[in-house]
């Protein structure tokens, strides 16, 4: 006799089966998006060294270009279509970060310029600031003790 | 010399495309929110860096590891650390912003502009 699957049946071989092939084809994306963005942020990088800057000024020049770069695709709407394809690809690159500084001001602007604009940019960047600010101080406070 | 940037392009590829592909495993795996994920990675990359093991990474994937969101606790910790060497302890207040005031400035007066110039989307 031929086993025939319920509806219930079928869903429960579905969620057996799809998570793993979801992640796979999620991990595959963000890597080669979140590789290519690492690339733009290389050849910027070269470029700045060329031009004769030092490692600490190419690095912040790069920072600022690739902030630009994700604010603006940001503001038109490119961004958020490019992280439903990328996930993790888009989130944690720089431009990730200036994405999650400028979606909210741009979202929240309708509550005004301070408490809209002014409070809202800092919904994720904020935490990512306390935490990271925060765990440098103790970071550069072992540094100072293990020295003296 | 040719060969050289093509396999720091590769380097820069692997290295920060291994990082995001870390940072998605997480996100199917755990559940955890792109808020907790950048968080996480931030900080991440200070404890490495304290323990010394970011510098290497970034010595070989060079903007595969700068670029992603490790790379800025990487560039927190290394700069308290040039602080502290330099000033003392004050450094420890002083190094981390110091050294990623750039982007920190820049993401915040760029969305600025972009939030007074540009119309949120209408909701789909």
């Amino acid at each position: 006799m031929q086993h025939v699957m319920t509806k219930d049946d079928y869903r429960k071989y579905v969620d057996k089966v799809s998570p793993d092939s979801k992640t796979l084809r999620n991990t595959l994306r963000a890597f080669f998006v979140g590789g290519l963005i690492c690339v733009i942020g290389q050849f910027f990088m070269n470029s700045f060294r060329q031009m004769g800057f030092d490692q600490d000024v190419s690095s912040s020049l790069t920072s600022i270009v690739m902030i630009f770069l994700g604010v603006s695709l940001t503001a038109m709407n490119i961004y958020d279509d490019l992280g439903r394809f990328a996930g993790a690809g888009s989130i944690v690159p720089i431009t990730g970060f200036a994405n999650s500084v400028a979606s909210p001001a741009i979202e929240y602007k309708s509550e005004g310029y301070v408490l809209g604009i002014g409070a809202r940019m800092f919904l994720i960047a904020g935490p990512v600031l306390v935490y990271g600010i925060s765990m440098s101080i103790i970071v550069g406070i072992i540094h100072y003790l293990i020295k003296h | 010399m040719m060969r050289q940037t093509i396999l720091q392009y590769i380097n820069a590829f692997v290295i920060g495309g291994l990082i995001c592909a870390a940072g998605q495993v997480l996100i199917d795996r755990t559940k955890l929110t792109a808020a907790r994920i950048l968080v996480l990675f931030v900080s991440l990359g200070v404890v490495l860096t304290g323990l010394g093991i970011y510098q290497g990474i970034a010595e070989v994937g060079g903007a595969g590891a700068t670029i992603p969101l490790t790379g800025f606790g990487y560039s927190l910790a290394k700069g308290a650390f040039k602080d502290v060497d330099k000033y003392g302890l004050l450094g420890a207040f002083t190094g981390g912003i110091r050294a990623t005031a750039a982007g920190v400035a820049a993401a915040v007066f760029f969305s600025y502009l972009a939030a007074v110039a540009f119309k949120p989307k209408a909701k789909s």
